[in-house]
């Protein structure tokens, strides 16, 4: 049994099928990642995931369950926490607190504020935001808010995380020190699926690619199968033709 | 600075231990103020003041921080004023205002339930429009079931109903402080701010709005059961006025909303000043108040609180600066 599991996921928004009959599914410690071009509907199948949307027709199922029905909220206690492509925090609230609310809200249990509190504090730590955990999350940089966003769903002890581009925007270095997260992520358990448009990151760090386009799937496998695969060079690059013509 | 935050964060401050040993001696100021000045003018000024301090806090505690801005106030008021219509006298006083409280909580959450899937603008008409709407459903109902217009209230001494409104205002203070500080106020905080975060954090969006908003509505039909004993008669008309909605939201706006002190000032300084007002000049009264209303929103975004704030930021720096230009060279060796 996969750990996430889509069957002929669908999604329309009037005429325009955002993501059309996509079967995918992600095993347990694996990283998936989620490649397309910019409308590719990579962030829709996210929203699906995770509920913003409703898949219709299709079915998601998680440790075997169907999710479908699942309203967002109940889909964070089951174990699935994401971040937003535009970041998504609460800006008038301390650092600590933002990621207190993943701690008491997002693991589906009751825990004591000092549990919550100490969960925080190590997730913080884990995104090397202790330095600034009483500072407004509105006041923080933008890389610093993505990472925050990050401690916020990893404070809710997921079992699966979305990552929607969260090395969009970061510096070289910035985006290494990303890296080195993820994988420390899935060392600890916890299966990652992530969309990401920069090549060099995503091949060298997922376990398994999946690309999207107008909503369709039109690959999947190793990253080394991917980066040899037509289909993908040509969505990509553009058809292959000769010169002369 | 990163002192004073950590403060706030630990368990139980200093500070928090000093604000709450001030609020507990304002409480027993007021507790023992019939039984020292029995002279009732202040008694029924202080009733006053409560009541819309009570109406305040009610409403900031949901609309403060989501920024539903709620004009149903009038509507879980009113419903006090008709349970004491009708249960005072047959019941005990304590027991119309628990009931009070009760039934406006259900009333608010059905009317939460309902509505509370709407934003903006649209929550806040459908709020108003609620009142309208109790007005006139009871309105139709005494007319054809009971065959009257108004009703007689039993009524209770000056002095009862201030230590009822003193109870009631102690405990919405009590409450509310709980409510904000506790992870309901936190989930509450963090729907208002970013409404998608916090679904895909786990918080229960629509459970946890219609929960703190007829929570809020409690004290709101306390408040009304409590001021009804005062008169002698009510009917719907006067029951589900439309000033007690927008009064107590000018009021929060006037003294601030980003603690409890603020919508307590601006009950107070409301009430006051309109008192006064009246009695001045009773012809100007509307005009000038209009005026007074539109230079609070035009330079106290604030409110009060916010300017006060302010000024004391303003004198606390220059303290520092004087403070700070001998020692400066100790003072960066420390900081750094």
């Amino acid at each position: 049994m996969h750990l996430l599991e889509g069957e002929k996921v669908s999604k329309h928004f009037g005429g325009l099928a955002a993501v059309a009959d996509v079967d995918f599914y992600v095993d347990q410690g694996e990283i998936l990642g989620l490649i397309g071009p910019n409308g590719a509907g990579k962030t829709t199948l996210f929203n699906l995931i995770s509920a913003s949307l409703k898949p219709k027709p299709g079915k998601i199922s998680f440790k075997g369950i169907d999710i479908t029905p699942k309203p967002a909220y109940k889909i964070c206690r089951m174990g699935i926490a994401r971040t937003f492509q535009t970041v998504k925090i609460f800006p008038h609230v301390p650092v600590l607190r933002n990621v207190m609310v993943g701690a008491l809200f997002g693991t589906g249990r009751f825990i004591t504020s000092s549990e919550a509190t100490k969960k925080a504090e190590e997730a913080l730590e884990f995104v090397d935001l202790t330095p600034v955990k009483n500072a407004l999350a509105g006041d923080l940089t933008l890389a610093q808010q993505k990472r925050l966003e990050l401690a916020r769903a990893l404070a809710s002890s997921p079992e699966l995380l979305l990552l929607d581009e969260l090395m969009a925007g970061l510096t070289a270095v910035e985006v290494s020190e990303a890296m080195g997260d993820v994988k420390q992520i899935r060392d600890k358990g916890v299966t990652v699926i992530m969309i990401e448009h920069l090549m060099q990151a995503i091949m060298s760090i997922s376990d398994r690619i999946v690309v999207l386009d107008y909503g369709k799937k039109i690959a999947e496998g190793t990253p080394q199968e991917i980066a040899a695969n037509p289909k993908v060079i040509e969505v990509y690059l553009g058809e292959e033709c000769d010169a002369d013509s | 600075m990163n002192n004073t935050t950590s403060i706030q964060t630990a368990g139980f401050s200093r500070s928090r231990i000093i604000s709450l040993a001030i609020l507990a001696v304002i409480f027993i100021v007021l507790a023992l103020l019939p039984v020292l000045m029995p002279a009732s003018y202040w008694i029924t000024r202080l009733s006053e003041y409560m009541r819309y301090s009570i109406l305040a806090i009610a409403w900031v505690l949901f609309s403060g921080p989501t920024g539903y801005m709620s004009l149903a106030t009038a509507a879980f008021y009113g419903l006090g004023f008709y349970m004491a219509a009708i249960l005072n006298g047959p019941l005990p006083f304590v027991v119309v205002i628990v009931l009070s409280g009760f039934a406006a909580f259900l009333v608010a959450a059905a009317i939460g339930g309902l509505t509370l899937r709407l934003r903006g603008v649209y929550f806040c008409i459908f709020t108003f429009a609620v009142v309208l709407l109790l007005n006139q459903v009871v309105l139709e109902v005494e007319r054809i079931v009971t065959h009257t217009r108004g009703r007689f209230v039993n009524q209770e001494s000056v002095h009862v109903a201030y230590w009822a409104m003193l109870i009631v205002f102690a405990l919405t203070i009590g409450v509310v402080m709980y409510i904000r500080r506790s992870r309901y106020g936190l989930a509450l905080q963090s729907i208002g701010e970013m409404e998608e975060a916090a679904a895909h954090s786990g918080i229960n969006i629509v459970r946890t709005k219609v929960l703190i908003f007829a929570t809020s509505a409690v004290f709101m039909g306390m408040a009304g059961a409590i001021m009804a004993t005062r008169r002698s008669y009510i009917d719907p008309g006067i029951a589900f006025d439309m000033q007690t909605s927008f009064l107590p939201v000018l009021m929060a706006m006037f003294g601030g909303m980003g603690n409890l002190v603020g919508p307590v000032l601006g009950a107070v300084g409301f009430t006051a000043l309109s008192d006064k007002l009246v009695v001045s000049f009773p012809d100007l009264f509307m005009l000038i108040f209009g005026v007074f209303l539109i230079v609070a929103i035009l330079f106290m975004p604030n409110g009060i609180i916010g300017v006060v704030m302010q000024f004391w930021r303003w004198v606390r720096g220059r303290i520092s600066k004087r403070a700070a230009v001998p020692t400066e060279k100790g003072g960066r060796g420390a900081s750094a």
